[in-house]
C-alpha cells in the first residue's frame, strides 16, 4: 500500500519549514532510519529519517521549497511493483489531515470551579470541655506523638529532630517513645531529604519533614512544588504525596536577612499544596493533626517567637481543626482585621487599643491559607464595611493583596473604604536592632490603618 | 569497556534470547512510531526517544522481580514498555488523550503506573534520584525485600542532589540501584566537556557505595550486572551503582538536530554495537531461530505498535472536567 510521507513537525512550535534538500530520488529503495531529506526549521537544519521501508514512488515537493506546512504530503512511498496513486487523491487527503490537526487544539477550558463553602462559625470545642494551658511547642509535639501512635506509617525526618530533641525542641521525647526508625536525624541536606521523603510518600508512607527553618526549604522547593504538589495531577490521580513539611517561618529576632522571611504567600500560590499557619497552641495542635492525616502535601508554617507562648488547649482524646475554617478571635462592628500566625498578636493588640478609643474591631484568625475561608472574611466585611489585613511578609504579591482582590470582586458594594494591607517593609531584614524594629510590623501601624479606613 | 560482541553464553536459552529480542524491538518500533506521530503533530511538546538504549531497561527488567519499583527521567517510554505497561496507554498519553496512563494530563515526560510500580516519568533533571531513594526507604521501613531501580543520565550525574542522595542511601542502607544511563551526551554536551572525572560510577566510592561499569549495548551483560546489584540490595547491603554505557541514536529530543556529533559516530555505533542486532546475530548463528521466525516476531511487534498508534488517535481528548480533577486527593491512594 502506498504511504504518504508528510512534512514533519521537528520542534514543539514548528508550523512550517523549508524542504532544503532531498537525500533520495524517485525509485530509490529506503529502509527505516535512512535519511530522506534535510529540513530547515526556524531554529536548525534537521535530518528527516524514514520510518517505514519501501520505494520512493514520487517526490511531491521540490527541494528548496520554502514555507511547507507541517503535514503536507512531500513524497509517496510505494512497495515493490506498486503504482503511485494519482496526485489529486493525495492532495485531497493531506488537506483533510491538515484541517484536522489545526482544529484539534483550539478548545478553550470551561471555568467550572466549585462554589466556595459557606462560612462555618461552630466553635473549635464545646464550652464544657476542660482546657489546659499549653505552649505552642508542646502542642506541636503532642500532635505528632498522637498521630504517630495512631498510624505506624507516620514518621518524622529532619535535622536534629532525634538525638538533639529538635533544634527548637519541638520533637522533645519523640525519639524515646518511637525509636530511631521513626524519628530520623538527617544530614544537612534539605534538597536531598525533601526528595527522599516525597519518594517515601509515593511509596505509601506519611512523612513529616521538619525544616530547621523555612528559609532552608528554599534548597528543597523543587521537590515541594514539582515533585510533591504536582504528582497527583500528573499521574491522573494514581499517586500523590501525603506528607507534611513543617518548621518555623518568618522573622525570628536579630538573625538578619537570610533567616528572616515569611514564605506564606509563596506557597499559597501552588495548586496541589495545602498551606496552614497556626497562631495559638490549640490551632497548632488541631491543625497539625489534620495535616498529618490529610492525603495531600501540607505546608505547615510555624513561628519561632510563638513557640514559647501559652494558650488554652482542650483536653480531648482526639482534637482536630478542619482546614479552610477561619476563627473569629474577637467580634466587632466597625472594621475587620484579617491576619494569621504571629500577625495575630499585632491584630489583637491593635483591637485592644482601638477599643479604648471607641472603635470596635472584628479580628479574624485565618489559620488555613489554602484553602482559605473567604466566606468568613466576606461575611465580616459585609457587616463592618472596612478591612485591614496584617502579615509579616512583603507587600508585593502578599496574602493581604489576594484577600483585597477577593473582597473587591465579591463585596465591592459593601466597602466604605479601600482595603489596607499592613505588611513587613519592602526590604531584606536588617540586623541592627533599631532597623529591624522598623522593618517589622507594629500594632501601632495596624491601629493607624484601622483609623484610616474608619476615617477617624 | 567489555568486548563488543561477547560469545553467546551456553546457559542462555533460546527462549530468553527471543524474549529480549522481542522486548527491545517493541521499544524501537514504538519509538519510531512516536517520532512519526510527533512529525504529524499528533504528539506535542518535548518527546525524548530511547532508540539505541533498549538493552538497558530490557536487561535490568530481566533482573527484577514482582514488586520491585522503578523511577526515571523524562526519557521514559522504554522503561514503561519494559516493565509491562500497555503500549496503547503510553501512546495515548503521548497524544494527550483520555486513554493515556495519566488521562492525558501528564504527557511524554510525566507518566506513572501504580499497578506496575512505575513511579514516573520526571521532568526535572536529577529530581528522580532522591525520589527513588525515598521509594526504597518506604520498602525498608515496611520491612520487605523490594528494590528500587532509579535511572538517571550522565547529565543528571552532575546534579548536587544525586550526591546528597548517595550519602543518605548509603548511611541508611537503602535498597536502591542507581542506574546511570551514560549515553555520552547531556543534551548537546558530551561527558568529557562536563567533567574531568568521567568515570561516573566511581564517584560512589566517596560515599562507600559499590558499583560497576556495564556494557549497555549488550542486554546479557546488563542483565548479569543487574542481578549482582539486586542481590546486593536484597541482602541488605545498601545501594549499588551501575554505570551503563549506552548510546542514543536520535537527538536529545525531537527538535535536536544533533550537530554536536558526527553522523559517522552514530552510524558506527548502529553498525557495530546495535543491541538488537547483537541478539539477532546470536539467535541466528546459534540456530535458535530462523529468519522466518524473526520476521514473524517483527510482524507481530509492528501490529502491536500500529494498534497502539490507532488507539492513541481514536481515544478522545480528555473531558474538560478533567482540568479540575486530581488536584487534591480526598483519600490516600493505596499501594497496589
Amino acid at each position: 500500500m502506498a504511504i504518504e510521507i508528510l512534512m514533519p513537525a521537528l520542534s514543539p512550535t514548528m508550523e512550517e519549514g523549508t524542504l532544503a534538500k532531498w537525500m533520495v530520488k524517485e525509485g530509490d529503495k529506503v529502509a527505516s532510519g535512512d535519511i530522506l531529506a534535510e529540513i530547515e526549521t526556524d531554529k536548525a537544519t534537521m535530518e528527516f529519517e524514514a520510518v517505514d521501508e519501501g520505494i520512493i514512488g514520487k517526490i511531491l515537493i521540490e527541494a528548496g521549497t520554502e514555507g511547507v506546512k507541517v503535514n503536507t504530503a512531500i513524497a509517496v512511498m510505494v512497495e515493490e511493483g506498486e503504482d503511485v496513486p494519482d496526485d489529486s487523491a493525495q492532495a485531497e487527503k493531506s488537506a483533510e489531515k491538515e484541517e484536522k490537526a489545526e482544529s484539534a487544539p483550539a478548545k478553550t477550558p470551561a471555568a467550572a470551579k466549585p462554589a466556595a463553602p459557606v462560612a462555618d462559625v461552630t466553635p473549635d470545642w464545646a464550652d464544657d470541655v476542660e482546657v489546659k494551658a499549653t505552649t505552642v511547642r508542646e502542642a506541636l509535639r503532642d500532635a505528632m506523638a498522637e498521630e504517630m501512635r495512631r498510624d505506624d506509617n507516620v514518621f518524622l525526618m529532619g535535622e536534629e529532630v532525634a538525638e538533639y530533641q529538635g533544634a527548637y525542641k519541638i520533637s522533645q521525647g519523640l525519639l524515646d517513645e518511637f525509636g530511631a526508625k521513626r524519628v530520623i536525624d538527617t544530614p544537612i541536606t534539605e534538597h536531598g531529604f525533601a526528595g527522599i521523603a516525597t519518594g517515601a510518600a509515593f511509596g505509601g508512607l506519611k512523612p513529616i519533614v521538619e525544616f530547621m527553618t523555612f528559609n532552608f526549604a528554599m534548597q528543597a522547593i523543587d521537590h515541594i512544588i514539582n515533585s510533591a504538589a504536582k504528582t497527583l495531577y500528573m499521574s491522573g490521580g494514581q499517586m500523590g504525596a501525603p506528607m507534611v513539611f513543617r518548621g518555623p517561618n518568618g522573622a525570628a529576632a536579630r538573625v538578619g536577612a537570610q533567616h528572616s522571611q515569611d514564605y506564606t504567600a509563596w506557597y499559597m500560590q501552588i495548586p496541589g499544596l495545602k498551606v496552614v499557619a497556626p497562631y495559638s497552641a490549640a490551632d497548632a495542635k488541631g491543625l497539625l493533626k489534620t495535616a498529618i492525616r490529610d492525603p495531600n502535601p501540607v505546608i505547615f508554617l510555624e513561628n519561632e517567637i510563638m513557640y514559647g507562648k501559652s494558650f488554652d488547649v482542650p483536653v480531648m482524646d482526639d482534637f482536630t481543626i478542619p482546614f479552610g475554617k477561619a476563627k473569629i478571635e474577637r467580634e466587632g462592628t466597625d472594621v475587620t482585621i484579617v491576619s494569621f500566625s504571629i500577625g495575630m498578636t499585632y491584630a489583637l493588640k491593635a483591637a485592644e487599643i482601638l477599643a479604648e478609643e471607641g472603635i470596635s474591631a472584628e479580628v479574624i484568625n485565618l489559620r488555613s491559607i489554602r484553602p482559605m475561608d473567604t466566606e468568613t472574611i466576606l461575611a465580616s466585611v459585609r457587616k463592618t464595611n472596612r478591612c485591614v489585613t496584617v502579615e509579616e511578609g512583603w507587600p508585593q504579591g502578599s496574602v493581604g493583596g489576594y484577600i483585597s482582590n477577593v473582597i473587591m470582586q465579591q463585596a465591592f458594594d459593601y466597602l466604605d473604604a479601600p482595603v489596607i494591607n499592613c505588611t513587613g517593609k519592602d526590604v531584606p531584614m536588617p540586623y541592627a536592632a533599631n532597623l529591624e524594629k522598623h522593618a517589622l510590623l507594629t500594632a501601632d501601624e495596624v491601629v493607624e490603618a484601622c483609623k484610616s479606613v474608619t476615617y477617624r | 569497556m567489555p568486548p563488543k560482541k561477547p560469545a553467546p553464553k551456553s546457559n542462555v536459552s533460546a527462549e530468553e534470547l527471543l524474549g529480549h529480542y522481542r522486548e527491545m524491538l517493541l521499544i524501537r518500533r514504538f519509538e519510531e512510531k512516536a517520532g512519526q506521530l510527533y512529525g504529524m503533530g499528533l504528539i506535542g511538546g518535548f518527546c525524548h526517544l530511547y532508540i539505541g538504549q533498549e538493552a538497558v531497561v530490557v536487561g535490568l527488567e530481566a533482573a527484577a522481580s514482582e514488586g520491585d519499583k522503578r523511577v526515571t527521567s523524562y526519557r521514559d517510554h522504554g522503561h514503561m514498555l519494559a516493565c509491562g505497561m500497555d503500549p496503547k496507554g503510553i501512546m495515548a498519553e503521548l497524544t494527550g488523550r483520555e486513554g493515556g496512563f495519566s488521562k492525558g494530563k501528564g504527557g511524554s515526560m510525566h507518566m506513572f503506573s501504580k499497578e506496575k510500580h512505575f513511579y514516573g516519568g520526571h521532568g526535572i533533571v536529577g529530581a528522580q534520584v532522591p525520589l527513588g531513594a525515598g521509594l526504597a526507604f518506604s520498602d525498608k521501613y515496611k520491612g520487605n525485600d523490594r528494590v528500587t531501580f532509579t535511572y538517571f543520565g550522565d547529565g543528571a550525574a552532575n546534579q548536587g542532589q544525586v550526591y546528597e542522595t548517595y550519602n543518605m542511601a548509603q548511611l541508611w542502607d537503602l535498597p536502591v540501584i542507581f542506574v546511570i544511563e551514560n549515553n555520552g551526551y547531556a543534551m548537546g554536551t558530551s561527558v568529557v566537556r562536563s567533567t574531568k572525572s568521567p568515570s561516573l560510577w566511581e564517584r560512589g566510592a566517596a560515599y562507600g557505595i559499590a558499583g560497576e561499569e556495564v556494557d549497555g549495548m549488550n542486554v546479557l551483560a546488563v542483565k548479569e550486572a543487574g542481578e549482582r546489584a539486586v542481590a546486593h540490595c536484597r541482602a541488605g547491603k545498601g545501594p549499588y551503582i551501575l554505570e551503563v554505557k549506552t548510546y542514543r541514536y536520535r537527538g536529545h529530543s525531537m527538535s535536536d538536530p544533533a550537530k554536536y556529533r558526527t553522523r559517522d559516530e552514530v552510524q558506527k555505533m548502529r553498525d557495530e554495537r546495535d543491541p538488537i542486532e547483537q541478539i539477532r546475530d546470536m539467535l541466528l548463528t546459534g540456530k535458535h531461530a530462523t529468519d522466518e521466525d524473526l520476521k514473524a516476531i517483527d510482524k507481530e511487534i509492528k501490529a502491536v505498535v500500529n494498534e497502539a498508534a490507532e488507539f492513541s488517535k481514536e481515544s478522545p481528548e480528555p473531558h474538560l472536567d478533567e482540568l479540575w480533577t486530581d488536584i487534591y486527593a480526598t483519600e490516600i491512594p493505596q499501594e497496589a
